[in-house]
């Protein structure tokens, strides 16, 4: 039982993404994306989370019994979210001081726990780190953007204190988008995220029609036969 | 002449009620309260309401375009322009004119729209509006000014308030002026018994007629109770969520007056300043956002009146009428849920009602 890696890529970065898709970890999603920084720094925790107990549990999925999965998941989750923790302090502390208490919340992250349970336990240790990377990217990907329209409508800047997490090269990234800006609080405190959230998901369910529409429209007269055997 | 047509045969009756007629009844009995107190702020205040309410006009037009609803219809129901009147009422009369471009933004779209549209909303669309500017720009949403009748010497002209308007000028002289609620909390905070807070600042016979400073539509308390009472007379309203409503604050207020008079204002206080009426009368009553029955509308009032008086005497805020509305629309679904009407022939519980006597 395998997946090819292009589905992997494809579910994970898009059709199956955690946020736009599965609508999952929307808590920290909520918490943490009043900016673009705060975002793709929780991203590639989560990220990093994902693959290393993607792997873990892909190695230890024949001596895992059924029975007792999910507290030895969560065991594992844990594990691997305390060393991620402690890292982030040692090296990225001012960013951590920042993502606080959503760090260690990584471990409550479902969509963790549901990698580990839908994938991960079922396939070897290559297709495993792959999925965690592809989901945590995916889920990567939504902060970043949910924290940029944040960021942008809330206090009209782009990835502000880039250089505390990407360090001192990256502060070109940093950018005022809006000058002489005083702020919409709106949309930095968690309504916002709701609404920017629901917005962007429309945008998507609008955009996933039109690109469909199109591929019926170039598929359908043509290639019938092709069509089919792909199902 | 006989009028045959699908309808024959049963008693059927149509009284001429629509969204329209609804909608121009509310705005009616807004007029003497917004015609006053647009007199009292002066040409700021006026080039504000227009502001508003033109903008939420092109919003919700825009709006039906993007769902492909037909737009003459919906725009001339009158929906889009109480919602923005009730919005204008509820700003500081000489907010700048981005505040009501935002404002009608936020209601139409977000309030309203993207529920649906009219009739589909959770949330009174004016007070999701007011609430996202109030916590969003306290600063421009609580400046207040004393009120510079048209005509009077103070009151800018009307080239000078529309330079004010859109911020090109700040050459007009303002006399701000806290709200009476917000004055009291200051002063309360800083350990001043109310007696003396109140003095000099709380006229009961001007803020019974609305010279005070406030809200744009909210200071005259006799005219905006002229209005209810017409609704409640044209049955656009019933009486019982303001009645609920009032009862409770003016209860609460008079059982913590009786406690400590000192710290707590009295009942009369609390119904003539602020948005007290109209949010009972105007905002609450909202016929979208309401319970549907009379039991249940009851209890929408008094839950309304006692987070107003709560968020007005123990949080940061000094009037919290549009949390109350907002916090009892979102009850309103569980309130309908439990309290339903009696259908005919059962008993309340759903079971069909025994035959009575004999036969």
């Amino acid at each position: 039982m395998s997946t090819p890696y292009k589905t992997i890529m494809a579910d994970g970065l898009w059709s199956n993404n955690v946020v736009f898709a599965q609508l999952l970890a929307l808590c920290p999603l909520l918490a943490v994306t009043g900016t673009a920084t705060n975002g793709l720094g929780m991203g590639l925790a989560t990220t990093a989370v994902m693959m290393t107990t993607g792997l873990s549990v892909s190695l230890l999925r024949n001596a895992i019994t059924p029975e007792v999965r999910i507290p030895a998941f969560v065991l594992i989750i844990a594990t691997v979210v305390t060393l991620v923790d402690m890292a982030m302090n040692a090296w990225l502390h001012e960013l951590y001081k920042v993502l606080g208490l959503f760090i260690p919340l990584i471990v409550t992250n479902c969509a963790i726990l549901g990698r580990a349970e839908s994938f991960a336990v079922k396939e070897k240790a290559l297709p495993s780190i792959v999925d965690g990377i592809m989901m945590g990217l995916g889920f990567t990907f939504s902060l970043v953007l949910l924290g940029a329209v944040r960021e942008i409508l809330g206090s009209g800047t782009l990835f502000a204190n880039a250089s505390l997490l990407l360090g001192s090269p990256f502060s070109i990234l940093e950018t005022v988008i809006i000058p002489d800006y005083k702020g919409f609080l709106l949309f930095v405190l968690p309504p916002g995220g709701f609404i920017a959230l629901g917005f962007i998901l429309a945008g998507k369910n609008l955009l996933e029609k039109k690109l469909e529409g199109r591929a019926a429209d170039d598929e359908t007269p043509e290639t019938p036969v092709a069509e089919a055997e792909a199902r | 002449m006989p009028n045959r047509s699908a309808t024959e045969g049963g008693p059927y009756a149509h009284k001429k009620t629509s969204v329209q007629r609804t909608m121009v009844l509310v705005m009616v009995a807004l007029v003497p309260a917004t015609a006053y107190d647009l007199y009292l702020f002066g040409w700021p205040a006026i080039n504000l309401f227009v502001i508003t309410i033109a903008s939420a006009l092109m919003i919700e037009a825009l709006c039906l375009v993007i769902a492909r609803k037909p737009i003459v219809m919906f725009l001339t129901d009158g929906s889009a322009i109480l919602t923005a009147w009730l919005l204008a009422m509820s700003l500081p009369p000489w907010a700048p004119w981005w505040i009501g471009v935002l404002g009608a933004g936020i209601a139409i779209v977000i309030g309203k729209q993207i529920f649906g549209g009219i009739g589909q909303n959770v949330f009174n669309p004016a007070m999701v509006a007011r609430v996202a500017l109030l916590i969003s720009f306290p600063l421009e949403m609580t400046t207040f000014v004393a009120p510079s009748p048209l005509g009077t010497a103070g009151a800018p002209g009307f080239m000078d308030s529309l330079a004010f308007t859109f911020g090109l000028a700040n050459s007009v002289d303002v006399v701000s002026s806290a709200s009476v609620l917000g004055h009291v909390k200051t002063e309360l905070s800083r350990g001043i018994p109310l007696q003396q807070a109140l003095e000099g600042n709380y006229d009961l016979f001007a803020m019974t007629l609305g010279d005070a400073s406030g809200s744009m539509g909210e200071t005259s308390f006799s005219l905006i109770l002229v209005g209810g009472l017409f609704l409640i007379i044209k049955r656009v309203i019933s009486w019982h969520i303001p009645v609920a409503m009032l009862g409770t604050i003016a209860i609460m207020a008079t059982l913590f007056n009786l406690i400590n008079p000192a710290q707590y204002p009295d009942a009369l206080f609390h119904l003539v300043s602020g948005a007290t009426v109209l949010g009972a009368f105007f905002i609450a009553t909202d016929l979208v956002t309401s319970p549907v029955t009379k039991r249940g509308q009851l209890l929408f009032g008094v839950g309304c009146g006692l987070l107003v008086y709560i968020i007005r005497t123990w949080t940061a805020y000094p009037e919290g009428m549009a949390f109350a509305v907002l916090l009892m629309n979102a009850m309103t679904p569980l309130i309908d849920r439990y309290i339903k009407p009696r259908v005919y022939g059962r008993t309340i519980k759903g079971d069909p009602l025994a035959p009575k006597g004999g036969s």
